[in-house]
């Protein structure tokens, strides 16, 4: 569905991805683990047309898109949690929501899709009519998250969602991610959470200062030696 | 009975004041650009109207549609030839290229119509007056208040209750966010300008129903509309409402004090006085403005 192939990507001139490849194929969970500054946020970044590749490719289903902008890849199916959240603060529960549906004309969709997630979160509907910037952090991912849900993408790409979360609210949130995913959304996962995230995906691509390191199953990566020592310094 | 008389009077010239600054605030509000250009659109909002009704003895209220429309029209010209090549420069550049666009349209004006002071002579409501009570109201003026706040209303209500309307907001709030969800950011800066220019513009037609045209006319209301915007919390629509209608009042009901007081130096020419000394000390108290989220 979608592939990264051999990107480089520049920020005030300076590589930050010198060479990164990876695929997501439909229905899978694959994630991308690195630590802090590997280069993680620039490559859904990249993806998301916010950032453009100075060499390689990337193509959604068979079409290259690494020269589109922002909303026009936001409008083939792909769509981009920042790590930031960047909810609309101002705005109700609700509108941010409807913000999500932005690209969806049809009323009853985006009916549905507001179900959809009141039903993943029930939190966000009994604070609905609230004004998003006086949610909780942990309701304000969940806020991300739903509103990044209200098109009905086809591939949803999640920047670090259990970034500043307590430890009970990290699990929460990685178990609606899996959740997701068993559902039959295609998901890429960005995480520093090494461990927990390996744990839910189907594959998974470490990286390091702009470099893929390794990639493969999330079972096998988690056996890995290399991994260990670079994560858990054992 | 002055006082409530002046505080009336206040609020009409205050809805008036309230719709010339809405686009102001807006573009603000979406862009971060202040467009000095703001007052010289309202001035061509007012010859346009005034020529509508000399040249073709059309009524100044049902040539209102022309003067929006040359507003709207203003305001994509400009964002699509000058403010969209501007934004890759620095921020200075985009002050430097509004303030141009200010002398432009200024000598503009100057060159086509001279400096001749015109107002609107011949109009169904010009000249008349209607009474509530013991309240005497100018038809022109009472025209202008109400539907600069119909206008107003519109507006709001596209900001607030429609689609696009929130897909504006969320560009105003943050871009880059509003871009994840599909929302294209030139789109919305257009729409902002088309807005502010069609807005400015029905309010000069309203204007020169009870006042002169003249190139730089533009200057005086531009000047309160910064206030206004300034006041309301740079970028708001409600503050800039509520900032409309008190800087009319305090225009309005200190010339009557001064009366009352029996004191010159408290006259007319105090008024103005008065509504940038408000504006100052809401600027130091609440520098975030009455009802500014922006910092
Ligand atoms: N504007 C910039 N110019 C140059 N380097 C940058 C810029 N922004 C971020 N970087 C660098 O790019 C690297 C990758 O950043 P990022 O993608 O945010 O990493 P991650 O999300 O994995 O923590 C970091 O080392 C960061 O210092
Ligand atoms: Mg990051």
């Amino acid at each position: 569905m979608l592939k990264v192939n051999e990107i480089e990507v520049r920020l005030s001139g300076i590589p930050v991805i010198h060479n990164i490849s990876l695929e997501v194929k439909k229905g899978e969970l694959v994630t991308v683990v690195g630590s802090n500054g590997a280069g993680k946020s620039t490559l859904l970044k990249t993806i998301a047309g916010t950032l453009h590749p100075t060499k390689g490719t990337i193509t959604f289903e068979n079409r290259e898109i690494h020269r589109l902008s922002t909303p026009d890849i936001v409008k083939l199916g792909i769509t981009y949690i920042p790590e930031a959240r960047l909810i609309f603060g101002p705005l109700t529960v609700e509108d941010n929501l409807e913000l999500g549906a932005f690209i969806v004309d049809d009323k009853n969709e985006v009916k549905k899709n507001l179900d959809f997630v009141y039903q993943l979160f029930p939190r966000l509907k009994e604070r609905r009519t609230q004004i998003s910037g006086t949610l909780s952090g942990g309701e304000q991912q969940m806020l991300a998250i739903g509103r990044g849900l209200m098109s009905n993408p086809k591939l949803l790409m999640l920047d670090e969602p259990s970034l500043g979360l307590m430890p009970k609210l990290v699990d929460e949130m990685l178990d609606a991610v899996s959740k997701l995913r068993d559902m039959g959304k295609t998901i890429l996962l960005v995480e520093q959470n090494v461990f927990e995230s390996l744990q839910i995906a189907d594959r998974g691509y470490v990286i390091q200062t702009g470099k893929t390191i390794k990639e493969g199953k999330g079972s096998e990566l988690l056996a890995s030696e290399e991994i260990k020592k670079a994560f858990l310094g054992l | 009975m002055l006082i409530i008389d002046a505080l009336l009077q206040g609020l009409l010239i205050g809805l008036l004041f309230a719709l010339v600054a809405l686009g102001l605030t807006i573009i603000f509000g979406v862009m971060d650009i202040v467009n000095f250009a703001h007052g010289e659109f309202l001035m061509l909002g007012m010859y346009a109207v005034y020529w509508t009704n000399y040249f073709l003895n059309i009524d100044p209220l049902l040539a209102l549609p022309v003067s929006a429309a040359l507003g709207v029209i203003l305001g994509l010209a400009s964002y699509y030839l000058l403010i969209s090549y501007l934004l890759r420069g620095p921020a200075i550049a985009q002050l430097f290229g509004t303030f141009g666009l200010m002398l432009f349209l200024q000598y503009l004006a100057m060159f086509l119509f001279s400096a001749d002071y015109r107002m609107i002579e011949r109009g169904f409501l010009v000249g008349k007056s209607i009474s509530f009570g013991p309240f005497v109201f100018e038809a022109t003026k009472l025209a202008a208040g109400v539907l600069s706040l119909i206008s107003f209303a519109v507006v709001y209500y596209f900001l607030y209750k429609t689609k696009l309307g929130k897909a504006l907001q969320a560009t105003a709030i943050n871009k880059e966010a509003a871009t994840y969800m599909g929302i294209k950011t030139e789109k919305m800066n257009a729409i902002a300008w088309a807005i502010g220019g069609g807005t400015v513009g029905i309010a000069g037609g309203l204007l020169v129903n009870f006042y002169y045209a003249y190139p730089m006319v533009g200057i005086l209301f531009v000047m309160i509309a910064f206030a206004c915007v300034a006041l309301g919390g740079f970028g708001s629509v409600k503050g800039v409402f509520f900032a409309g209608l008190l800087i009319g009042v305090l225009e309005m009901i200190f010339p009557v004090f001064g009366h009352l007081v029996g004191s010159d130096f408290l006259g007319p020419h105090f008024k103005f006085t008065v509504v940038y000394l408000a504006y100052f000390i809401i600027v130091v108290v609440r520098p975030q403005g009455l009802f500014g989220w922006k910092n």
